[in-house]
C-alpha cells in the first residue's frame, strides 16, 4: 500500500467532475420530474374518483415497499423484455442505462414526492378551495393558482430534504455501469488501484454537498416560518 | 322573478338531514338576513346558493339559472355571485392587489391593467388603497375582511352572499366591516347575509329568515320580525332573547 497517494486523483479530476455533473443532472431532473409526477399522483389520490385514487395509492405503496436497487434492476433488465413481448419485436428494444436511470428515478421518486405533496395539499385549510371556487375558478385553476402554490411552499423544506436523499440514492446507478460520481470513482480506483483514496474522496464530496444543502434547507425553514 | 329563489331544498350528510325543505327568495335589491342557533344549517344553506355544497332535493335558481341543472356552467354562475366568508379566505400567497386581480383576469378575461383599475377602485372604496402591496397576513382581521369584500365586488356580482362576515373579528373591527356592508345595501346590492348582528338586521335588512334544526322557521319582513315578537315561534323568541341580552 505505502500510504495515501493523491496524484491519481489530480490526474483524473476532469473525469470525476464529469461524473459529479452527471450525478447532479440526474438528481435535478429526477427531482423536478418526480415532483411533477408526484403532483399528478397526489391529485389522483385526492380526486375522490375511487378507481383513480386506488390505482395511484397502489402504485405509491408498491414503489415505497420495494428497495430502490430492485426497482433499478427491474427497469433495466425486465422492462425491455416486457416491451419486446408487448410489441412482438425480434429483440428487446435497447433502452440503455442512461435513459433507464432517468425513467426509474422519476417514477420511483414520484411515489415519495406524491406523499409529500398530498400532505401539503391537505395542510391547506378547506376554505381556500371554497374561496377559489366561489370566485369562479374551475378545479384546475383552483389547484394551479391557489392550492398547489401554497402546498408546495409549505412543503419546500421537505421536498428539498427528500432531494438530498435522492442525491445520495442516485449513486446506485453506478451498478448499471453508468459514469456518475461513484461510477467514475470506481473506474479510476480500479484502473489505478487507489481504492481507499478514491472512495474517501467521493465520501467527502457527498458529505460536503449534502451537509451544505441541509444547512440551506434549515435556513429556508426559518424564513418560511417567519412568512407564515 | 327573484334574484335568488330557493325552492324546497333538502340536504343530507349520509343519514343526517342538514336541511329540510327550505324555501325562500331574495328579490333584486333586497337584503335578507339569515339567523338561527349554531348548527341550524345557515352556512350550509348559503353555500348551496352558489353550489359550493350540493343538495339532494329541490332547486335553487339564481337570476333564472338553476344551480342543480346538469348543463349549468357552475364556475360562471359562481363568478357572478360574490361570497364573503367568516374567515376571510384571502389567498395568503398573493398580495392584496393580486387577490383582487386574479379572478378578473383568469375568469372574466380582463386585461391586467383593467383588473388593476377595478381592483384599486374597490380597494379605495373599502378604504385600503394604501395596502395594495401588502400580503393578507400583514393586515388586521377587519382589513382582511374588507379586502375580501372588495375582491368579490371586482367581479361585478349580481348578488352578494355573506356567511357570518363579522363573527371572527375582534369587537372593535366589526364596525368597519358593517359600514362597508351598509354602504352596499344602500346602493341597492342584492344581499343574503348570515349574521348574528341584530343591529344590522334591524336597520338594514328587508326580511329576516330564522332557521332551526335545518328548517326555515320564520321568514318575514324585518319590521314584523322585530316589531311583533309575541307572534314569533317559541324557538325564535328564545334565540332573540339570548342574542339581544348580550
Ligand atoms: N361535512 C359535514 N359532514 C357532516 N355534517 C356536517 C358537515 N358540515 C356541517 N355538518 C353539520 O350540519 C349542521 C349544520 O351546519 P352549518 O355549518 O350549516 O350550521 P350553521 O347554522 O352555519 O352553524 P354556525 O352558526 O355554527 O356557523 C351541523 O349540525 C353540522 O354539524
Ligand atoms: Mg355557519
Amino acid at each position: 500500500m505505502g500510504g495515501f497517494d493523491w496524484s491519481s486523483i489530480a490526474n483524473s479530476l476532469p473525469f470525476l467532475m464529469n461524473g459529479l455533473s452527471y450525478t447532479v443532472q440526474l438528481t435535478v431532473v429526477a427531482a423536478i420530474g418526480g415532483t411533477l409526477w408526484g403532483i399528478l399522483l397526489a391529485l389522483a389520490r385526492l380526486s375522490g374518483i375511487a378507481p383513480l385514487a386506488w390505482a395511484a395509492a397502489a402504485y405509491v405503496n408498491l414503489m415505497r415497499s420495494v428497495p430502490l436497487l430492485l426497482v433499478i434492476f427491474w427497469f433495466y433488465f425486465l422492462v425491455p423484455v416486457m416491451l419486446q413481448s408487448i410489441t412482438g419485436a425480434a429483440y428487446p428494444p435497447k433502452i440503455g442505462p442512461d435513459r433507464s436511470a432517468y425513467v426509474t428515478f422519476i417514477l420511483f421518486e414520484g411515489a415519495y414526492f406524491c406523499e409529500i405533496v398530498r400532505a401539503g395539499i391537505q395542510s391547506i385549510p378547506k376554505g381556500q378551495l371554497g374561496a377559489a371556487y366561489a370566485i369562479g375558478l374551475n378545479y384546475s385553476q383552483a389547484m394551479r393558482l391557489i392550492i398547489l402554490p401554497q402546498a408546495l411552499r409549505n412543503m419546500l423544506p421537505v421536498l428539498l430534504t427528500q432531494t438530498i436523499v435522492l442525491f445520495q440514492d442516485v449513486s446506485l446507478v453506478a451498478l448499471l455501469n453508468v459514469t456518475d460520481l461513484v461510477g467514475a470513482a470506481v473506474k479510476i480506483a480500479q484502473r489505478d488501484s487507489r481504492l481507499i483514496e478514491m472512495y474517501t474522496l467521493v465520501a467527502v464530496v457527498y458529505f460536503v454537498l449534502s451537509y451544505a444543502l441541509s444547512l440551506g434547507v434549515k435556513a429556508l425553514n426559518r424564513r418560511i416560518a417567519i412568512i407564515r | 322573478m327573484p334574484m335568488i329563489d330557493i325552492r324546497g331544498v333538502s340536504k343530507w350528510y349520509n343519514e343526517f338531514q342538514v336541511l329540510t325543505d327550505c324555501s325562500t327568495h331574495v328579490e333584486k335589491g333586497e337584503v335578507v338576513v339569515v339567523c338561527g342557533p349554531s348548527g341550524s344549517g345557515k352556512s350550509t344553506l348559503i353555500k348551496c346558493v352558489n353550489a359550493l355544497e350540493p343538495f339532494q332535493k329541490g332547486d335553487i335558481v339564481v337570476d333564472g339559472i338553476s344551480v342543480s341543472a346538469r348543463g349549468t356552467d357552475l364556475p360562471k354562475l359562481r363568478s357572478r355571485v360574490g361570497m364573503v366568508f367568516q374567515h376571510f379566505e384571502l389567498f395568503p400567497h398573493l398580495s392584496v392587489l393580486e387577490n383582487l386581480r386574479l379572478a378578473q383576469v383568469k375568469v372574466l378575461g380582463r386585461s391586467k391593467s383593467e383588473a388593476t383599475d377595478k381592483g384599486m377602485h374597490y380597494l379605495d372604496r373599502v378604504g385600503l388603497a394604501s395596502q395594495r402591496d401588502k400580503f393578507p397576513g400583514q393586515l388586521s382581521g377587519g382589513q382582511q375582511q374588507r379586502v375580501a369584500i372588495a375582491r368579490a365586488l371586482c367581479m361585478d356580482p349580481i348578488a352578494m352572499l355573506f356567511d357570518e362576515p363579522t363573527s371572527a373579528l375582534d369587537p372593535e373591527m366589526v364596525g368597519e366591516v358593517l359600514e362597508v356592508m351598509v354602504g352596499l345595501a344602500k346602493e341597492g346590492m342584492t344581499m343574503m347575509v348570515v349574521t348574528h348582528e341584530m343591529g344590522f338586521a334591524r336597520s338594514v335588512s328587508d326580511r329576516v329568515v330564522f332557521m332551526d334544526a335545518g328548517r326555515i322557521v320564520e321568514d318575514c319582513a324585518t319590521k314584523e320580525f322585530f316589531g311583533n315578537i309575541e307572534a314569533r315561534s317559541e324557538r325564535a323568541r328564545q334565540f332573540l332573547g339570548k342574542i339581544l341580552a348580550h
